[in-house]
């Protein structure tokens, strides 16, 4: 193009000015991404979660254990297809910064309710015939470099006596869902109900529950907690996005967080551009005019500044959008499982280019109408 | 010929009729042109001189079709310009005036070429025509040689070449310049004006030209006096002019 010359030379005009706004937009936009992905991995749970799963737990709270008994009351309420209970474990590998999810699951209802895992026949059936057995997800066997026949020691102390249990890693579990869980831990339930305390034996941490239909949610939800009304662990039954959500929830609000710090970086971003944009307009007022005066016309002085502003968007953000790619994956290793994984995906990268556009072409456009506004006789009286 | 008189019915060039130019400052109404008439044929050469305020800047912006006047009107080469849109305006600038300022009024990031092709980014022509063009303009005011240097790597008179290489790249109607040896020193100021002087004799190009030294304006083939918001001939007084004495 044959004005691309003349855009770029005014790019460069103050390089170290350039450099300072491009890193704004390197860093603001690096930010936004890692809070995008962070909202993401948050969220993800709610938006992986089966429409036609409900989660049951003690309405004291998860910590609360419910009965065992209640399994069979479940299933009996019309519209429940399978009934499932989970255990957690909370075992310890190596260090405590080694942290996973463990549960203790129902080896005989657990495929069919969490049907988005997928292990391997002949792994799963190891797994059943051995009482000490585990499956691992397959990011967390990645993780720790574990593989089939492995032993694994987990140290606990939240059941009686600190103890290290010792199991035989018979599977690895793939999640067939893009982004999916693949950290967690399976040990069998009645393997940890045989090595608890008295206390914790025939109970369950949480019961998920696999609906004949999900549009019958509501109302085996309803049928569940009325059923247990008034008895020594009252139930607390929710979708399974809603449980997913309350959860991320304990940890604050996450998205509120998130948004706020995103429309302060948006902002800051906004001025920052705006002003460097309109001090370099400023600057240039009289040879501005002085190429209104030569015959170009209002609109290609404004396609001029806003062009500037644009080149400046793309350079800071695609800078930015490299850097979140490079430091994403590195920062989500560290994290240990602390937090879902980090994911950056292209929508991210997409909505990030986007926003990088948008502040660039906001930033360019009131020091760009002025400039468009200028009058040629006033400009050049000013020189 | 050049006439201020209102009077002639010869096909000129540049023909002004009835010009007012009105300036309201704080309530008060500046009268800064009043029924300003010129007529200006191809290839003339005039100066304009007068005291500073006297409206000699204003008549060349309203010359340039950067300005627009109270009442009047202004003709060139046939086009009425007084009352065009601004965007048709500033097509009309691009095609038929070519300016040249006493700040010379480069961009400073540009070479010289690049500043001299900037008129021609607004044409049709081709890459190589446009370079073909510039080198050129260059070689008129010879510059062939400093075409790759920034405005900060020439002297003063050579940026002023530049100013008119990029003025006449685009063979412009005519050439306006404000005060073109206004900031250079003497010896530079001459070149200058050698070389004005060349695009008057030699290229038959039509120059108006506002300027405070007499010894510039002398090498105009006729100096009009800014008096009064009034143009006056050498021994006339406004009064004169405005009564319709002959010339």
């Amino acid at each position: 193009m044959k004005f691309s010359r003349l855009i770029f030379a005014n790019l460069f005009r103050k390089k170290a000015r350039l450099i300072l706004t491009i890193g704004s937009f390197a860093i603001a936009l690096f930010l936004f991404t890692f809070l995008a992905v962070v909202k993401g991995a948050f969220s993800r749970g709610t938006e992986l979660a089966g429409a036609d799963r409900l989660v049951v737990i003690n309405r004291v709270g998860l910590i609360q254990t419910l009965p065992l008994s209640y399994d069979d009351k479940i299933r009996a309420i019309s519209g429940v297809k399978f009934v499932t209970h989970n255990h957690w474990f909370g075992g310890v590998y190596q260090d405590e910064k080694n942290f996973f999810p463990q549960f203790a699951v129902d080896i005989e209802n657990h495929r069919q309710v969490m049907t988005e895992f997928k292990v391997p026949d002949d792994q799963w059936s190891n797994f059943v015939k051995d009482q000490q057995g585990a499956v691992a997800g397959a990011g967390l066997a990645k993780r720790f470099g574990w593989k089939i026949g492995d032993r694994i020691p987990l140290k606990n102390a939240l059941y009686g006596t600190t103890k290290t249990w010792e199991f035989n890693l018979d599977g690895i579990y793939h999640n067939d869902k893009p982004g999916g869980d693949e950290s967690q831990f399976w040990l069998q339930w009645k393997y940890f109900d045989e090595n608890v305390p008295a206390a914790v034996k025939s109970t369950a941490g949480w019961y998920v529950i696999k609906l004949d239909n999900p549009d019958d949610a509501a109302r085996v939800g309803k049928a569940i907690d009325t059923l247990f009304a008034n008895s020594s662990s009252e139930t607390k039954t929710e979708t399974e996005s809603a449980f997913q959500a309350n959860f991320a929830k304990q940890l604050g609000n996450i998205e509120f967080l998130i948004l706020t710090i995103g429309s302060v970086v948006f902002f800051t971003l906004l001025l920052v551009t705006g002003n460097t944009m309109a001090i370099s307009v400023r600057e240039r007022t009289s040879e501005l005019a002085v190429l209104k005066a030569i015959g170009f016309t209002d609109r290609s002085v404004l396609f001029f500044v806003l062009a500037e502003s644009l080149v400046i968007a793309l350079i800071g953000g695609v800078l930015g959008l490299g850097l979140a790619i490079l430091a994403i994956p590195v920062v989500g290793a560290t994290l240990n499982g602390l937090l879902p994984p980090l994911l950056l995906s292209v929508s991210v990268l997409s909505v990030g280019l986007g926003f990088a556009l948008l502040v660039g072409a906001a930033s360019g456009l009131l020091p760009g109408i002025g400039a468009m506004r200028l009058r040629v006789v006033n400009a050049l009286r000013r020189v | 010929m050049i006439r201020v008189d209102g009077r002639s019915d010869s096909a000129s060039l540049i023909k002004v009729r009835g010009l007012n130019k009105t300036y309201s400052r704080g309530g008060e109404q500046i009268q800064v042109l009043q029924g300003l008439n010129l007529d200006v044929d191809k290839g003339d050469f005039v100066a304009f001189m007068g005291p500073s305020g006297s409206g000699k800047t204003t008549l060349l912006n309203l010359l340039g079709g950067l300005d627009v006047p109270s009442a009047g009107s202004i003709t060139v080469d046939g086009d009425e310009i007084t009352h065009m849109s601004a965007s048709k305006l500033t097509h009309w600038r691009a095609r038929h005036v070519g300016f040249i300022f006493q700040m010379y009024n480069l961009i400073p990031v540009l070479t010289a070429f690049q500043n001299v092709e900037l008129p021609l980014l607004l044409t049709k022509l081709s890459k190589s025509e446009r370079r073909k063009h510039v080198e050129t303009a260059l070689g008129v005011v010879g510059l062939t040689d400093r075409m790759n240097h920034y405005p900060r790597q020439l002297s003063g008179g050579q940026e002023q070449r530049v100013t008119i290489a990029r003025a006449i790249v685009s063979d412009p109607t005519f050439l306006l310049c404000d005060e073109p040896t206004g900031d250079l020193d003497r010896k530079s100021a001459d070149e200058i004006m050698a070389l004005i002087d060349e695009l008057v004799g030699k290229y038959n190009k039509t120059i108006l030209m506002v300027t405070h030294d007499s010894l510039v304006a002398a090498r105009a083939h006729m100096t009009l006096h800014l008096d009064k918001g009034v143009l006056v001939e050498g021994g006339k007084s406004p009064q004169q002019v405005l009564a319709g004495g002959a010339a």
